[in-house]
């Protein structure tokens, strides 16, 4: 309650405290400017992260749970190896189930490569049995011995190999999208560092009077922070606000657009946005309390 | 207006003790060893570059002495907290030369400025100020901007603004520097009435002139900075 009642009387300020010190007009321009760009960016960035995120769960999800395997047999044995290799998998302990593809689901999976036409039963195509995981999961390289033993053309996939590279792929974008968060806090803080001792530096004749006549070194901060803090929240909000409807105008996810369109807030992510003003204010609060202190000690 | 508690205590407001202060460019002075008793009146006196400047400003803790002690209401500046000084300086007015007001205030903001910083602004602040402002003759003066006053009403108003919270201690550096001498007469016995409430006053300059005409009206001690000590001077003037 009392963590409450200080944010309130901050953000009310001292209107006579805030008269003492005169502002200066291109600092409030260079971080009003400045957080606006800023939470512009992090907002991408957030939404960049998040669908990553959704991304490398989405496919760890779905990839982990299911495998194939892949019969190539002559013709006339292809069904009694089929046959063989569905018992194994029958048999076997963490496959929830097994079944082989249709031959017009197998055309599907061509389709996009070979085009809609393909004369499959024309061609030797090998025989792929879709398997599914139970929760537990099975022994991989058990099942490729009991394969190698019983279906002599069975080959078992169960899609690690190109799948680690995928989520790992997502996960990294994901790490770049919270680095890049953190690197635009960063600058933020920078920049409003460079405001706040610049306009301290131009203040400098207003502290040594402020000082002279009694001013205590938190007074006379917190008339700087409290500026620079109601200036980056502001500036973030317009940044966050204008990021959002930037976000909206993005395509929706579909299919066809993959990744890309599916670069928008989800659900409840929404939320995050609000998260990016007082964030900044955070920012740019401590940045300021850090330089005023700074500038204050350097005073008598 | 009432003495103070130091004053009904009787401690010693300011104390030097063997001080010695050194810039850059060398020793200032060393071996300094003053009291300011409560009611006292001091002038301090020396060529331009002597110290003087540098001597008020180890009275109010703006520097600290390079050998000795500076106690300003028994506490050591050496050991005193930002926060500690800022405190101590609240019972210390300051009157510069150059009067340092804040020109984007007006007068009235400025001279209330000591009780704005110090969160001590009370609804009878307006009637003492008029009171105050009445004192030093700029009542009409109230509501004009700094830049619009003369050097004789802005040093009158440096004046009134170091007495707005009623301090033990006056130090008034140069005061008379850039008014003329009908006007430095008025700024003396301004000075000379707050002496006689019990305030402590401490002036520093070098106008011979102005101390032959204070001695007339009240007993003041004459420090003098020379050959980087400090003297007590007074047959010679």
């Amino acid at each position: 309650m009392s963590a409450l009642r200080s944010i309130l009387d901050f953000a009310i300020g001292d209107a006579q405290a805030e008269r003492v010190v005169p502002p200066t007009g291109f600092t409030v321009r260079l971080t009003v400017f400045s957080s606006a760009a800023m939470a512009f960016l992090v907002v991408f960035a957030l939404a960049l992260s998040l669908a990553s995120g959704r991304l490398a769960n989405r496919w760890s999800d779905e990839l982990a749970r299911s495998a194939t395997v892949r019969i190539s047999a002559p013709v006339e044995q292809m069904a009694a190896q089929t046959e063989a290799a569905l018992n194994v998998l029958r048999t076997t302990e963490g496959v929830a189930s097994a079944r082989a593809l249709t031959l017009e689901e197998q055309r599907a999976l061509l389709a996009p490569w070979f085009g809609a036409e393909l004369p499959l039963d024309t061609m030797p195509l090998p025989q792929m049995i879709e398997v599914i995981e139970s929760a537990d999961g099975f022994d991989g390289d058990g099942l490729r011995l009991r394969l190698a033993g019983e279906v002599p053309g069975a080959v078992l996939d169960n899609h690690a190999r190109w799948r680690a590279p995928l989520v790992s792929a997502a996960g990294s974008l994901r790490l770049l999208g919270w680095l890049s968060i953190l690197l635009i806090a960063m600058a933020t803080g920078a920049m409003i560092t460079l405001a706040a001792n610049a306009a301290l530096a131009a203040n400098v004749q207003v502290i040594a009077v402020m000082r002279l006549v009694g001013a205590r070194d938190a007074y006379i901060a917190q008339a700087f922070v409290r500026r620079f803090t109601l200036r980056a929240l502001g500036g973030s909000a317009i940044g966050t606000i204008l990021g959002a409807f930037a976000l909206l105008l993005l395509p929706s996810a579909s299919e066809k657009g993959g990744f890309l369109t599916g670069l928008g807030l989800h659900g409840g992510h929404w939320l995050l946005l609000l998260l990016v003003p007082i964030l900044a204010a955070l920012v740019a609060f401590l940045s300021t309390r850090m330089a005023a202190h700074n500038t204050l000690r350097s005073l008598t | 207006m009432p003495k103070s508690a130091a004053q009904r205590k009787g401690e010693t407001l300011i104390e030097f003790d063997t001080v010695a202060h050194s810039y850059s460019g060398g020793e200032l002075f060393n071996d300094v060893s003053l009291r300011l008793a409560p009611g006292s009146f001091h002038f301090l006196t020396g060529p331009s570059g002597s110290g003087k400047t540098t001597f008020l400003k180890l009275c109010y803790g703006a520097l600290v002495p390079t050998a000795g002690f500076v106690r300003v209401f028994g506490d050591d500046v050496r050991q005193m907290s930002r926060d500690d000084i800022a405190i101590a300086r609240r019972r210390v007015g300051v009157v510069h030369q150059d009067c340092q007001f804040l020109d984007h205030l007006s007068l009235r903001e400025n001279l209330l400025l000591p009780l704005t910083v110090s969160g001590q602004e009370a609804v009878d602040d307006d009637a003492n100020l008029k009171e105050l402002m009445g004192w030093v003759g700029l009542t009409s003066r109230i509501d004009a901007m700094p830049p619009e006053l003369s050097g004789g009403e802005r040093q009158r108003a440096a004046l009134a603004r170091a007495l707005i919270m009623s301090p033990d201690v006056i130090l008034a550096d140069e005061p008379t520097g850039n008014v003329d001498w009908e006007m430095s007469q008025r700024l003396l016995s301004l000075l000379i009435e707050l002496n006689k409430m019990g305030k402590t006053i401490m002036i520093a300059t070098h106008d011979l002139g102005l101390i032959r005409a204070a001695k007339n009206h009240v007993q003041a001690r004459v420090l003098r900075i020379s050959g980087r000590r400090l003297q007590l001077a007074g047959a010679d003037l």
